[in-house]
């Protein structure tokens, strides 16, 4: 079975239709990138995989682990294991970062019939994963992102991903913003949890973040439909022709 | 008397309350003559409505319609379950003064645990030994005269200079009377330099529908340095109308909180004067309402001489079909140059038909100040609820969440870490009662 399947997607958002018929397959341990101009459509396929309210489903289903995600509320899905690192993560003003960890960790857990993490090794996690993605302890006892740079808030989502180690990780535009040092530190926190039992989405407008995350698929996504699959080679030849090429195929 | 006065039904009814009262409400004749006087001053005026410029938001006419009846004087049973209510809302460590249906409790009350610069009496035994002089203050308010005319006890503290009391002074309101009015007044006399922290509560035990009109007079004195929170946790039916008359003296430290989460319909009236210079003023509030209650704060900040600054900061958090009132008053007067006055108040808005009402507002006499205010209202933030629920928050925990960062930023005020905790406690409760 596949881990996630798209079929046939078609999506709404105020009455202009998005997604035209979007179907896409993605396999445990896979990682794919989704390419595409502006307002192709790749964010919101990730919104809608991730829940995010304000679409309109007309068409097509969204399948997970067999399941019909379409019917799950957001909270649902993350405690299934869909992980959606934001474009733009959000600031949280007084929650701080820690507390807002372990609550989120436990409500999953919960979800799941899990017992609650223990706080001693919840700390040890937090603190050996922050430790790798170069994230200072203080930065865990500020507000949710608050006053963070671009690149530590994109650091805050992958610590993130590797404390609820989901199933599926969707990448919006982690690149959105990251200068070249940053957005190394942030690829290889995410190499770090490539793993034959996660698969990756890597939506990216440039082929630059995919020379650090490798991808073993990449579609090229144009008005609002997959229009090319390939493999990595076809992100450098995009780099190369450009995404002209699919505007009238699409 | 005349009672040809026009009055409305409800106004007839205090009326009747007053006369059949008398003989309950201690004091000598000439005490019972200064009550009078200000049981007149209160048919005059009437229940407050929505003409009068303080009351326009928190019309008392609609809203509460009528004045009950004089608690009882609690029995036994009545006080024994004022015990269980001490226990469950007691702060820990606190020295405890508990008022039972508007009368002092001595055997529910930690006197003998205070400190040697504490010392305590109640309102009956100051009214019936000394003068009616803690029933006159300055103010024209219907509410106060009508809680003068009424008042049958309170706690009378002072604290002498200097003291530094690790242990709060905790005043307990306790309601167990149901349907039935307790009308309490009490004064709190702090001393220069000293350090201390008083808490009052308000809290049910079984009572239901019962209405409170407390009046507290503070005076602190220079170089103080004094915490004073007041938690206004009542039953959801209970009517509470509170006034706090507070002046302040030179180089002292005031953080005055209120948090209101209960009563059908309630008010906190602060009226704070700042006497002396070089003094820092915080008032921080919380109103977390829902069903159909009316919280009200009202806060009016008197900057009377130069050199004091004050910081207000209000949160408001209305589900349902609350209604929530706050008007901030910052009043410089001609001579107060150099004062430095902010107030902030936020609402947040958790459904359709919850309401708030902002009335900021800023009386400068002075050419040399630095005042400012700032009022917003909305809804939680969709795009922060998402973030929070794709986390794998449930809706309503990520609702709560936010909630608590919302009005974090009144209750972070609150210096003492414990009582900090237990004010996060309470409204946690609301919380749970929310979901």
């Amino acid at each position: 079975m596949a881990l996630l399947e798209v079929k046939d997607l078609k999506v709404r958002v105020e009455e202009r239709e998005i997604l035209h018929g979007l179907t896409l397959t993605v396999n445990e341990g896979e990682v794919h990138a989704i390419m595409g101009p502006n307002g192709s459509g790749k964010s919101t396929l990730s919104h809608v995989i991730a829940g995010k309210p304000g679409y309109e489903v007309t068409d097509g289903q969204i399948l997970f682990k067999g399941e019909d995600l379409l019917e799950m509320d957001p909270e649902e899905r993350a405690a299934k294991g869909v992980f959606l690192a934001f474009q733009y993560p959000v600031e949280i003003p007084g929650v701080a970062t820690m507390n807002f960890l372990r609550t989120a960790l436990n409500a999953q857990r919960k979800a799941r019939g899990e017992s609650e993490y223990s706080t001693p090794d919840f700390l040890k996690k937090v603190r050996e994963v922050s430790k790798s993605l170069n994230i200072p302890q203080d930065m865990l006892k500020r507000g949710v992102n608050v006053g963070f740079s671009g690149g530590e808030k994109k650091r805050n989502e992958v610590l993130q991903m590797a404390l609820f180690e989901p199933s599926l990780c969707i990448l919006d535009e982690m690149d959105s913003g990251l200068d070249i040092d940053a957005l190394r530190i942030a690829a290889d926190g995410v190499n770090a949890l490539r793993s034959p039992k996660r698969a990756m989405v890597v939506i990216t407008h440039y082929q630059r973040l995919l020379n650090y995350i490798v991808p073993d698929f990449v579609h090229v996504m144009s008005k609002g439909r997959v229009v090319k699959s390939g493999d990595k080679q076809l992100a450098l030849e995009l780099e190369e022709s450009g995404y002209t090429q699919f505007e009238d195929a699409a | 008397m005349n009672v040809a006065l026009a009055k409305t039904g409800t106004g007839r009814a205090v009326s009747d309350l007053f006369t059949s009262a008398e003989g309950r409400l201690p004091g000598s004749p000439a005490v019972i003559a200064v009550r009078r006087q200000a049981f007149e001053t209160y048919e005059r005026l009437g229940l407050p409505h929505r003409r009068l410029e303080e009351w326009k938001y928190t019309d008392l006419r609609a809203l509460v319609g009528e004045v009950l009846p004089l608690a009882a004087t609690p029995d036994a049973a009545a006080l024994s379950r004022a015990a269980e209510a001490v226990k469950a809302h007691g702060f820990a460590g606190a020295r405890k003064l508990v008022l039972v249906d508007g009368m002092f409790a001595a055997d529910l009350s930690d006197v003998k645990a205070l400190a040697s610069e504490v010392s305590v009496k109640t309102l009956r035994e100051t009214l019936e030994k000394e003068s009616g002089d803690l029933l006159a203050t300055a103010s024209t308010d219907a509410m106060i005269s009508l809680n003068a005319a009424m008042a049958t006890d309170g706690v009378v503290v002072s604290i002498a200079d200097g003291a530094q009391l690790s242990a709060p002074i905790q005043i307990i309101h306790i309601a167990t009377a149901a349907s039935a009015s307790a009308f309490t007044r009490s004064q709190l006399r702090i001393g220069n330099g000293v350090r201390a922290t008083i808490i009052e509560s308000f809290v049910a035990a079984g009572a239901a529908a019962y209405q409170v009109n407390d009046a507290v007079l503070v005076t602190i004195g220079d170089n103080a340095d004094v915490a004073h929170i007041r938690l206004m946790d009542d039953a959801p039916d209970a009517v509470n109308i509170t006034s706090e008359i507070i002046t302040v003296g030179a180089n002292t430290k005031l953080n005055f909180f209120n948090m209101t989460t209960g009563g059908a319909v309630s008010r906190l009236q602060g009226f704070i004067t700042l006497a002396g210079e070089g003094s820092e003023l915080a008032v921080n509030g919380v109103n977390l309402l829902k069903k159909t209650e009316h919280g009200d704060s009202t806060l009016v900040v008197d900057h009377a001489v130069p050199h004091c600054t004050s910081r207000e900061i209000f949160r408001a958090v209305i589900d349902d079909r609350a209604h929530s009132v706050f008007q901030g008053r910052i009043i410089v007067r001609p001579d107060a140059q150099k004062t430095d006055g902010k107030m902030m108040t936020r609402a947040l808005l958790l459904s359709d038909e919850a309401e708030a009402d902002n009335k900021p507002e800023l009386e400068i006499f002075a050419d040399d100040v630095s005042c400012g205010h700032g009022a917003t209202a909305g809804a939680l933030d969709d795009s922060l609820l998402f973030y929070l629920r794709a986390r794998g928050l449930p809706e309503k925990d990520a609702q709560a969440l936010l909630i608590q960062a919302f009005v974090g930023e009144a209750i972070e005020q609150i210096a003492d870490d414990d009582l900090r905790e237990h004010v996060i406690g309470i409204a946690e409760r609301w919380l749970e009662r929310r979901s």
